[in-house]
């Protein structure tokens, strides 16, 4: 089955899992900027960071007839460093015409600091100001029920956000109902430990169904499997769902989402 | 669609198998504790959530996931924006 694979950090993989990722049908991918496993020193580090992500990464991925899509920001890890940010910000412009280039994401919480929050603010106003999209993370573990909370208020509180046009990202059983319920899109992550697996996602769909809801793998740096996607298209042949369910949400909601954004450009596969 | 049956039939050897690493973790903890003396408060606090956890397992409902999560959670206040000035 064609499936793509709405969030992936294919700066940290290597060329061959864009091969594999590709024999397991993934036909189109979208990355949003975030941490690098470090924080970087100046804004500079970012442009060059936002040029991997808009001119190096589409390439790579085209070797193996993947279209890759991008989303750039600073992410909420780095956004304690409010003037930073701040530089990263105004810098985005930059690159938002680049032909790739979907919204503003992922910004969000970490650890739901004043800065954090602050700069999650800027950042609102900035897709609002180049009528962009928005791809949102939450945080993890202890701090994502809180975190979540905090950032759908935000959401909410500003009557220029549209929530048809914003997805929430890593949602969990806890969060995932308060942010469809508010009228956004979710995605559920599969990711080892602190996330989900492929199994706890295929329980999410059944309990609230497949509208506006994602899937992805994140397949960062960190221990985590690129090809989660396809677990869960398993899981979900595994227990009997209809290919048309499976495919509207590894296939179907990731076009309806994405072509919100006028450079989403994706050519079905014929 | 799977019923229950095959549900429970079909996933009996993994939950077992889970469970039994749970026990095995605490069996490890109970056995170091001597060597180790007393908990700091926040490993209190974390056994006291596992016990928590495993008290939410034992409860019906279909929505012991959902409430494993919020009990894992920081606690989220309405005044946070106040707080914060913003």
């Amino acid at each position: 089955m064609d499936y793509i694979d709405p969030h992936i950090h294919m700066v940290s993989r290597t060329t061959d899992d864009y091969a594999t990722l590709a024999r397991m049908g993934c036909v189109a991918m979208s990355e949003p900027a975030f941490w690098a496993g470090f924080d970087r020193g100046s804004v500079d580090g970012f442009r060059d960071y936002f040029h991997q992500l808009t001119d190096v990464e589409p390439k790579r991925a085209a070797q193996y007839g993947i279209q890759h899509f991008t989303w750039l920001c600073i992410n909420a890890k780095e956004a304690e460093n409010v003037s930073l940010s701040r530089d990263v910000i105004a810098m985005i412009p930059e690159f938002i015409d680049r032909p790739n280039v979907l919204g503003i994401g992922e910004i969000g919480l970490n650890k739901n600091t004043k800065n954090e929050a602050t700069v999650f603010l800027e950042h609102l106003d900035l897709a609002v100001k180049y009528q962009q999209q928005i791809l949102i993370h939450t945080p993890h573990l202890e701090d994502k029920y809180q975190g979540t909370r905090m950032i759908l208020d935000m959401l909410c509180d500003d009557q220029r956000i549209d929530p048809t046009r914003v997805l929430v990202d890593h949602v969990e059983e806890h969060t995932i109902s308060e942010v469809l319920d508010r009228g956004f899109w979710a995605g559920m992550t599969l990711y080892p430990v602190t996330k989900c697996t492929p199994e706890r996602a295929a329980d999410m769909i059944e309990q609230v169904g497949g509208e506006r809801l994602l899937v992805n793998s994140a397949g960062d740096w960190g221990p985590s499997k690129p090809t989660a996607v396809p677990d869960l298209i398993f899981e979900m042949r595994r227990r009997g769902h209809s290919e048309t369910l499976i495919r509207k949400v590894v296939y179907d909601n990731p076009i309806a989402f994405f072509s919100q954004s006028q450079n989403f450009s994706f050519k079905p596969r014929t | 669609m799977q019923n229950a049956e095959e549900i429970l039939d079909g996933t009996f050897l993994e939950v077992r198998a889970k469970l039994l690493e749970v026990a095995a973790t605490l069996d490890r903890i109970e056995r170091a504790q001597g060597d180790a003396g007393d908990f700091s408060d926040l490993s209190k606090k974390r056994r006291e959530k596992v016990d928590q956890a495993i008290g939410i397992l034992l409860s019906s409902g279909s929505d012991r996931a959902e409430r494993l999560q919020k009990l894992f959670s920081r606690e989220y206040e309405d005044a946070w924006r106040n707080d914060f000035g913003i």
